[in-house]
Parts: structure tokens; sequence; C-alpha cells
């Protein structure tokens, strides 16, 4: 690492983190198999542990490369290409399972499962489906709501760097994001059909539960972009890590209006 | 030249061995890794396959028994045909060739280690997320191992439902091996989307000044494509996946008929994966028979501009066919008729790439080396395997080529012979570069001749099988099919000897082998960046980037 380099990018350090990283993901992954055939959790449980753990010091290693300047323009361009195209890997995992949804909802099967034959009702006999018009849009207005308010964040601090305005606007952004899952949460504890045993349960919770997921991870995303103003992180020229939560909210709330119009509306 | 570009000094390297190879955010010891790892997963993979062309041998099950598997037919005693554990081979030979070599060697290894030398980047983009790459590449190769000896189907150890993983076979398979191979291909999965992640933004931030896009070399563009095809399609095999183990351990129903589901949605999104996996194998591939080509017919590429057009054209047509490996499931005639039409026209794209390669051939100083000569191997086998690919794409000769023999035969000659070949021709026109040693000449070449003929004669006979109806997946045959199936098993031994050769003259070139000294021990045809670094290249290239004089010949269009 002695030499001098002559560019703009960067160059890392060897690092633990991603064998560490592996190992943990190893362990969690064969921990979940075991536990889905009667082991314990707490294979899986450690591996899960050990995952975290690896999340949260490689990328406060990457904080401190920030603080330390290693993220030249160039660099947070080429952060930016591989958030967007991370993104865009997310798009096509909820890619398949609209596809479930759709080819069901537009093909559902006979009753009596005969296939090919496509003469069977969505949503399935015996499927009583969710009032989109009642919790769904409520939830939709919070979860565009939250958006809002990270886009106000974001200008805050990329216009006027106004500190107050960020912390205001990131709070709302996360309180709503909690609320839209306490929200979803009462809604699948209300709900007329199950999860195992049906087409049509299967489709709508594994969809909107893998949106759950993403809504969580985003506001966990959210909540760190808090602190680390708090902390007194981002300025309006390198703000790297607020901008991919800022792009993945976004991506978040376009999910669940595809999962509104298309699940709850149209499907149901 | 070269000074510049290393920056003269002495490449002392300080690191430990932990530090360099355990810890490692340098691309090309990342590469070297990604090679040798999966080196040995294709050894396991083809040894799974030498015991199946053991079996298959002759009429009759020999090793493969309810007993016990034994080595030798000798062995004394009953033998109860084991269906499972041919089942199980034939899933693991499937799995791993899929996700564990030929992308890793191609993708991981070429494209790690010479993407960024081409484009003259320092190194990736994102250098400590490759190494996560890399390693999850090695959890995923341990669960799949792992999957082949743990409890599944028939109280048996291992999954033997094919490495298609089709429910109902995947979702009724017993006990838990079948959710370690679905977890082995979900991590496989992030790895190289994260590898493509990675490609795709060094290739589009990290060129070097003046290296406009339609100036980088078709190696780096092949890498490029790649990636695109990887981040787009192995998402949408994680969400198909994802069904299947939520169907199998919580109830779900989407591809059982009595819950409302569908196992025939299954096969769409799993080809919708599957077709452009058979491109990202191939595709890397493309680009080093490119280069190869070009420098041991001393001329530049012909046509680079339709050659990347090519690339381009054959990636996205690879998303829009997936449909032709499922032409029996009960479609409807409209449907059949576009996926036909369709998988038809990536003919052209294809064309494209063989005729220029000829082209690039034609008039050429033609220098038969041992990468050459592997040029030439995939060249003519990639063309078999392509013709033979035109044949299947018709829906109507497809009614009596399903799963016989003759698919069997068609893939492995793109791929097995393809692929293979081309990473073959890979590692000899690179080793120089890589290791700073010269590969022994005439072993190179007798490894070549003995994989040509082995491989020829594994799987050409298998187009005769296929025409005379074997179905493929099968532990046994009538006796009609002895003969071809004889001489197809000789071959397959044939080749795993090459194989085993290949190691010796890896492991005779990195301990005997002439050193190399210059930069470039091929010609000036080998015009691409990485040839005017040292062999070896140092631990950190580029540190001063490249000029454009030390890249642009402007010869290329």
């Amino acid at each position: 690492m002695a030499h001098e380099k002559n560019h703009d990018y960067h160059i890392l350090n060897p690092s633990i983190w991603p064998l560490a990283g592996s190992v943990a993901g190893f362990i969690m992954l064969y921990g979940a198999v075991r536990f889905f055939h009667d082991g314990g959790p707490w294979i899986m449980l450690i591996g899960l542990v050990g995952v975290l753990y690896v999340m949260f010091g490689w990328w406060s290693e990457t904080v401190k490369e920030n603080k330390a300047g290693d993220h030249t323009p160039v660099v947070q361009i080429g952060l930016r290409y591989g958030f967007i195209l991370f993104i865009m890997s997310e798009v096509m995992f909820f890619f398949a399972w609209f596809w479930s949804f759709f080819k069901h909802a537009m093909y559902p099967m006979h009753p009596d499962g005969i296939s090919p034959a496509v003469d069977g009702v969505w949503p399935p006999a015996g499927i009583e489906t969710f009032d989109p018009f009642h919790l769904p849009l409520i939830n939709t207005l919070i979860l565009l709501c939250s958006g809002c308010a990270a886009t106000w964040a974001h200008h805050a601090l990329v216009h006027e760097n106004n500190r107050k305005d960020i912390k205001s606007g990131l709070i709302l952004a996360v309180v709503l994001g909690l609320i839209f899952t306490v929200f979803q949460a009462y809604e699948y504890s209300h709900a007329a059909f199950g999860f195992s045993g049906n087409i049509y349960g299967a489709n709508f919770y594994m969809a909107t539960g893998f949106h759950g997921f993403h809504v969580i991870v985003g506001t966990i995303f959210l909540a760190i972009c808090l602190l680390r103003v708090y902390a007194g992180h981002f300025t309006p020229e390198s703000h790297i890590g607020f901008e991919a939560a800022a792009w993945y909210w976004h991506f978040v709330d376009v999910v669940w209006l595809f999962l509104f119009a298309a699940v709850y509306i149209w499907g149901g | 030249m070269a000074d510049a570009a290393i920056h003269g000094h002495d490449h002392h390297d300080d690191r430990g061995f932990f530090t360099r190879w355990f810890m490692s955010t340098n691309h090309k010891d990342i590469g070297i890794l990604y090679l040798i790892v999966s080196a040995f997963a294709g050894l396991v993979s083809v040894i799974f396959t030498v015991y199946m062309r053991m079996e298959l041998m002759e009429p009759g099950v020999q090793y493969m028994c309810l007993e016990g598997w034994r080595l030798t037919a000798a062995a004394a005693g009953e033998c109860t045909p084991n269906g499972h554990l041919w089942n199980v081979m034939i899933t693991g030979h499937g799995i791993l060739m899929m996700f564990f070599v030929v992308i890793p060697a191609l993708f991981g290894g070429f494209g790690n280690y010479f993407m960024p030398l081409q484009i003259g980047a320092p190194d990736m983009a994102f250098p400590r997320m490759n190494n996560l790459s890399f390693w999850l590449y090695v959890a995923g190769t341990s669960l799949a191992v792992l999957s082949v000896f743990s409890p599944g189907g028939n109280n048996q150890l291992g999954s033997g439902v094919g490495w298609v993983l089709y429910p109902p076979l995947s979702t009724g398979e017993g006990g838990y091996s079948m959710d370690l191979a679905i977890f082995a291909v979900h991590v496989s999965g992030a790895s190289s989307i994260l590898g493509a992640i990675n490609m795709i933004t060094t290739f589009l931030n990290m060129r070097t000044p003046g290296m406009t896009l339609f100036k980088v070399p078709l190696f780096s563009w092949s890498i490029f494509v790649t990636s695109w095809l990887i981040l787009l399609s192995l998402p949408v095999l994680a969400g198909a996946i994802t069904m299947l183990l939520t169907d199998r351990n919580f109830g779900t129903t989407f591809f059982d008929p009595s819950g409302g589901g569908d196992p025939i949605l299954y096969q769409h999104i799993l080809w919708f994966f599957g077709h452009p996996e058979v491109y990202i194998v191939i595709l890397p591939g493309f680009g080093i028979i490119s280069h190869v080509i070009a420098t041991f017919s001393r001329k530049p590429v012909f046509g680079y501009l339709p050659m990347v057009w090519a690339i381009i054209a054959i990636g996205a047509l690879g998303f829009v066919v997936w449909a032709h490996h499922m032409y029996t499931v009960g479609m409807s005639l409209t449907q059949q008729s576009y996926f036909m039409l369709a998988t038809m026209v990536i003919a052209v794209p294809t064309g494209v790439k063989v005729f220029s390669w000829i082209a690039t051939m034609w008039g050429g100083s033609i220098d038969l080396k041992a990468p050459m000569l592997w040029a030439f191997g995939f060249l003519f086998l990639f063309t078999v395997g392509g013709v033979t690919g035109v044949v299947l794409s018709q829906a109507g000769v497809d009614r009596a080529y399903h799963d016989t023999y003759y698919v069997v035969a068609h893939f492995h000659y793109v791929m097995s012979l393809g692929a293979v070949f081309a990473i073959f021709a890979g590692v000899y026109f690179y080793l120089p570069k890589m290791t700073g040693r010269m590969y022994s000449e005439p072993l190179a070449k007798i490894h070549f001749w003995l994989m040509f003929i082995g491989a020829n004669l594994t799987f050409f006979p298998q187009h005769f099988l296929g025409r005379q109806g074997m179905p493929r997946r099968y532990i046994d045959y009538p006796d009609a099919f002895a003969f071809w199936n004889y001489v197809s098993s000789w071959g397959a031994f044939i080749s795993f000897a090459s194989f085993l050769l290949f190691f010796g003259i890896i492991w005779h070139a990195l301990t005997r082998g002439a050193r190399v000294t210059e930069n470039n021990p091929w010609n000036e045809y080998a015009d691409t960046l990485e040839w005017t670094l040292p062999s070896p290249p140092p631990e950190h290239t580029f540190e001063q980037l490249p000029k454009q004089e030390d890249w642009d010949k402007g010869h290329a269009h």
C-alpha cells in the first residue's frame, strides 16, 4: 500500500468483513434449514447475529472512509451507479412475485387443480379480500407522505444545508414508515385468509411481506441517516448514504403503488 | 510504456499469506482465487460425470446399487438399481456446472482479473464487495456440496430432482438436502449479483481517459453485457426458488394445484432466468475467443462494431425466448410460434460472431499455439451446438427430441465444449500473464487433442441416441442403445484423463515452466492493456493511469 497513487479511485486496504460475512451467512442459512426441519433456531440466530455484526462493522468502516475523504467525486459517481444497480436487481426480485400474482389472477386454475384448464375465478372461491379503500388506502397515503418527508429532508440538505429541516423531515419519514409497518401488521392479523393452503394467501403474503421487509430495512436506513445527521455527517456536496436511503425509500414507495393497484384494487 | 503504467517501483509485496488471500481487496488476487476454486468445483462435478458414464457404459445397473455404491463391476453380490443415487449425480453435476464452475471461472476469474486491466482501471469499483462475491461463492459451493451429503429424498442422501428443481419433484423431495441446494443457489446468486453490480460500475465509471464505449476491448464488453444478464435474471430466479422454499416448508401453494397453484409457473420463471443464464455462461467465452483468434491470426478482430452489437443483441434476445425450453407443457400454438421465431432470430447475431471470427482468420498468419487450438476447437464445437440448437428451436421437431439425448448432446456442445473450451483457451492464453510462467506447449497440445477427441466421442454419439429415442435422466436403457453409450463412456474417460493432465500441466508450469520476461509473450496483436504490464503484474496496476497511445491502436474500426 506504500505506493503513491495518481488517480482519484478508491483503493481499499485488506478487510476481514467479506470472509466473516460469508461464514456468518453460511451458518445462518445452514441453521435456517435445520430450523425448518424441527431443529432449534439457535444455529440460525448465531449466524444472523454474525451477519448483522458484519453489516454494522463494514458500513461503519465505510462511513469512516467517507469522513477520511476517500469518496472523491468519481468514487461518489461509482457508489451512485452501484446503488441504482442494486435497486434494479431488487426490482427484478419483485418481478418474480408479481409474475406469480398476475399469472394466477389472470389465468386462475380450475378449483379441482386440473392443469392447464383456466376456468377458475380470482380471487379464488371462498377468499374474502381486504377492502382496498380502507386501511390499504390510508397506508398508501402514509407511505407517500413519508416519501415526501424524505424528499423534504433531501432538499433541505442539498439546497440550504438546513440541519433543522433535515432532522424534521427524516424524523417524519421514519415515524410514518413505522406507522405503515404497524398498520400492515394490524391488517395481517385481521386477514380472512391464511398464508398456507391457498394461492391467494401465498401471493398476497409473500409479495406484501417482502415489501414490508423492505419497508423495515428502509426505515432503519433512514433512521441511521438521522443519527448521522445528529452526529454532524453529510454536507451538500457529500451525502451518498443519505441519497441511497432516499432512493431506496422511493423504490419501496413505487413497489407499494404497484401492489396497491394490482393486488389490492384490481386483484381484490 | 510499462514504466508509465506501473509507475516504476520494485513491487515488493509485504502482505502476509492470510491477508493476501483471505482478506483480499485486489481484483487480480480475487480473480486467481475464483479460478482455483472453480477448478476444484469442476473436478468434483467431472468426477460425478465419470461415475455416471461408468454406469451408462453397459445396459443394466452395475455400480449405483441400493446395497451401496461401487467402483468395480466385479464386486460381488446383488445390485439393486439405485435410481436416487443416479438422480443425485445428475442434479449435483448440473447445479455445480451451471452455478459453481463455469460462471465463476469465466465471469469471476477472467472477468475480475482482466476486465479492469483491459480498461486501464486500478482495481474494481468496489474492491471489498468484490471479495464478498468471492466468499459468498465459496459459501454457496459449500452448501451445494453439503446438500449432496445431507439427508434427502427416498431416505437416502442428496436430492435427485434435476438442476432445474422443477416442482412437484423438488417440493416433494424429503429431508433437508433440497433446502440446502436452494440456499446454495440463493447464495451463489447473491454473489453473482454483487459481482455484476461491481463489473457494470467499473466498466461505466473507471475506463481510462479516452476509452470511449466503442473502444473498449471485446472481452470487457462481453463481461459488461454478461453483468446485465446476471443483474436482471438472477433476482427472478431467487424469487422462484424462494417460492419453492415456502412451498416445501411453510405450506404455501405457489406450485401446488390442490391449493390453486400451478407447477408450470415455476418452469416459466425458472427459464426466464435459465435462458439468459446460458448466455451468461457463454458470452465471456466469446470475448476471450475474440482476443485469442485476433492474436494468433496476427490480425485485428474483423468487424469490431458488429461484434459488440452482436453481444448486446444476443444478451437482449436471451430474455425473450425462455419458453422454448418448455414447448411440450401445453402452450398455445401462438405462443409456441412466437418463441420459435424469437429463438431462431438469435442465430443471426451468433452467426455475425462466428463469421467475424472466421473472417479474422482469413488471410491471417495463423499460429497454432495451444490457445489458438482451443479457439479452433471452440469455433467448430460451438457451431455444431448452435446448429443443433436451431434444430431444437422448432416446436414441431422438439416434440420428437424433447428430453432425449439429442438435447443433452446439444447443450453439452455449446456449454461443455463451447464454454469449457473457451475457459481453456483463456487459461493458456493468460497463464503467462497471470503467473509469469510459460506452460509446456507440447503438453498443452496433447491436452487439447485428448479433450477434443474425448468430448466429441462423448457427445456426438448422443445425437444418434437421441434420434433413436433414448430419454435423458435415466440410470438404465434397453440393449438397443448399448453401442453408442459404450462409445460415449469411453469419450468421457478420455476427457477425464485430459482434465487430470490439465492439473499436471498447470503444476508443471508453475514449478518448472520457463519464466516469462517480456510483458507480451505473444505478438503485437495481443494489443490490449494487460499486455503492457509485467508478467505477473505487480500488486497495484495503473497507479498512473495509462496514456491513450498505450492502447489506442486505432485499427479496431
